[in-house]
């Protein structure tokens, strides 16, 4: 196993402890649909696995793009229509 | 050089300062922003950089993905928020099981995977079908197609214990050098689908804050177990932050009902329905009207709004404010206090109270406001009840022992308007109703505002 990646797994969750527990509770739905628009990063694995030809891999493929695209769009716009909304005095 | 990797740590880069914005609201838009280019490079970079892609296909399924999400996105409720964060969490957790099963069923026959792929292709298969069907009953839930109640079944936990083998013990065959056994393979996915369901399913409609969380923090983890099974680290990085990002809101959720994870989670099954015992003790209540609330309030200085989910269900917010911006003309501070679990998600009752055009100067956190009731005048509690109830912080008997509340009571005077003497989602008698310094106004919140409006006009 690649120890690298290891490495930069467990890095990323620290460096995501310490930035998110720096968002206040007001923001913490956006932060959640924002987050959720993140995790759409499938996306790239979804089109990663279109190349690989086997028939049935390829479908599975392209119902991972649907629902990856559906997360990153879906959840970056949603997440702006919400911070729009939060004005000051 | 390595330009695609490149260009992942670039997108990696671009998240983490994209999220690093929302620490205040007036950089979080840019933020967000920022995090949609990082998807964007790493969208491209895979694009221009792997030979073979079936790029037809690629834009078929972006195209229909796009579509749906402009449409969920642009259409969605504010109310609806925590049902569409549920099902896009699904999508989410969905797509990596999907890549993983692809990359498992082109590659068993050829005996070209690793132990360490099977293994993280479990994993991925696992925890992504589980977020998948998880975050779909959690969403039926939320949008009332499936009960709010918990729904228990007898034999559940040994059900759920017998699921939990088959998943080791499936994953271990598989693991064990068993992979042209797609049955197998099967198995992991169905047992998983069903792990999804039975878990969530026992969850009570009040308790979906935790699970959302949950449920987000399970799309972010299954995103990086893909990404160790396509070694790719843009998937890793972010997988991560969404994993640390749902914890952490899991947390928040668990503290604000004072409650432990495993507690949510299988609360339901082992307690058997208790009946409430501080519900016997007789409450006497003073019953008013909004001429009087409209006279209490105008001997104030300092008001403190408490809204609770049943101000968003009667579409009162807009009412709120009108009746804060009279207070305000009138020359009385206002502000609002938010407990933590107020809204059927984390921060769904400032996103609802931004909808309606309230600065959000004016929304106050838990710990920040506590301490304003002190020297507060009145108080209005607007369908709220447990997140107010004094006896979280004395009665050792009551469920709601420990959990942190708003202490409304401890203003000169509180105004509490519900629409019945119905106790709250935990099923108690709230004691504050009966306080000396209480007055009762009962009806529909946006009603009763927009006469308390009308009121406090004509004074």
């Amino acid at each position: 196993m690649d120890i690298n990646i290891l490495t930069v797994f467990i890095l990323a969750i620290f460096v995501g402890f310490e930035i998110i527990t720096k968002v206040p509770p007001t923001l913490h739905t956006p932060l959640m649909s924002g987050s959720n628009a993140i995790s759409g990063i499938a996306i790239v694995g979804a089109i990663i696995s279109t190349k690989i030809n086997s028939d049935i891999s390829t479908w599975l493929g392209l119902i991972a793009v649907i629902f990856a695209t559906i997360n990153c769009v879906g959840g970056f716009l949603v997440t702006d229509r919400m911070l729009k909304m939060f004005k000051r005095k | 050089m390595d330009y695609t990797n490149l260009a992942y740590v670039l997108s990696a880069v671009l998240f983490i300062l994209g999220i690093k914005r929302l620490s205040s609201p007036k950089t979080a838009r840019n933020g967000n922003a920022i995090a949609s280019t990082g998807m964007l490079v790493a969208i491209i970079a895979t694009l221009i950089s792997f030979d073979l892609l079936d790029y037809k296909l690629i834009i078929i399924g972006m195209g229909i993905g796009g579509i749906i999400g402009i449409l969920f996105a642009t259409r969605v409720e504010m109310t609806q928020m925590p049902q569409m964060v549920a099902i896009f969490n699904g999508f989410g957790g969905g797509a990596s099981a999907l890549i993983a099963s692809a990359e498992y069923l082109s590659n068993y026959q050829n005996n070209s995977l690793s132990m360490f792929l099977v293994i993280t292709i479990t994993l991925s298969v696992f925890i992504g079908t589980l977020t998948l069907t998880g975050s779909f009953i959690a969403f039926g839930k939320l949008q009332g197609f499936i009960s709010g109640q918990p729904i228990l079944f007898p034999g559940q936990q040994p059900f759920n214990a017998l699921l939990a083998i088959g998943i080791v013990v499936s994953s271990y065959l598989l693991a064990s050098g068993n992979l042209d056994n797609l049955n197998t393979f099967y198995a992991i996915i169905a047992i998983s689908a069903l792990m999804g369901i039975t878990l969530t399913i026992p969850i009570g409609g009040a308790d979906m804050p935790v699970v959302i969380s949950l449920l987000n923090s399970y799309s972010g983890v299954a995103a990086s177990a893909t990404g160790f099974v396509l070694m790719n680290n843009g998937l890793i990085i972010a997988g991560a932050l969404v994993g640390a990002s749902g914890l952490i809101l899991t947390n928040i959720m668990c503290k604000g009902m004072n409650r432990s994870l495993a507690n949510v989670i299988f609360g339901a099954m082992g307690v058997p329905e208790e009946a409430s015992k501080s519900s016997g003790k007789q409450i006497n209540i003073k019953s008013s009207t909004t001429d009087e609330a409209a006279m209490i309030l105008d001997a104030a200085d300092k008001v403190i709004v408490v809204p609770g989910y049943g101000l968003a269900v009667a579409q009162a917010q807009h009412a709120v404010r009108e009746v804060a911006e009279q207070l305000e003309k009138m020359g009385k501070k206002v502000l609002y206090a938010i407990h933590p679990v107020a809204g059927r998600m984390p921060g769904h009752m400032n996103v609802l109270l931004a909808e309606a055009n309230i600065p959000y100067e004016q929304l106050k956190d838990l710990d920040e406001v506590n301490s304003e009731f002190e020297d507060c005048d009145v108080a209005i509690v607007l369908g709220a009840n447990d997140v107010v109830n004094p006896a979280a912080r004395h009665d050792t008997s009551s469920p709601i022992y420990g959990m942190p509340i708003l202490d409304v009571d401890k203003s000169r005077t509180v105004i509490v308007n519900k629409r019945t003497m119905n106790p709250g989602f935990a099923g108690i008698q709230n004691e504050l109703f009966g306080f000396d310094n209480t007055v009762m106004v009962f009806g529909d919140a946006k009603e009763m505002l927009t006469t308390l409006h009308k009121d406090l006009k004509e004074l």
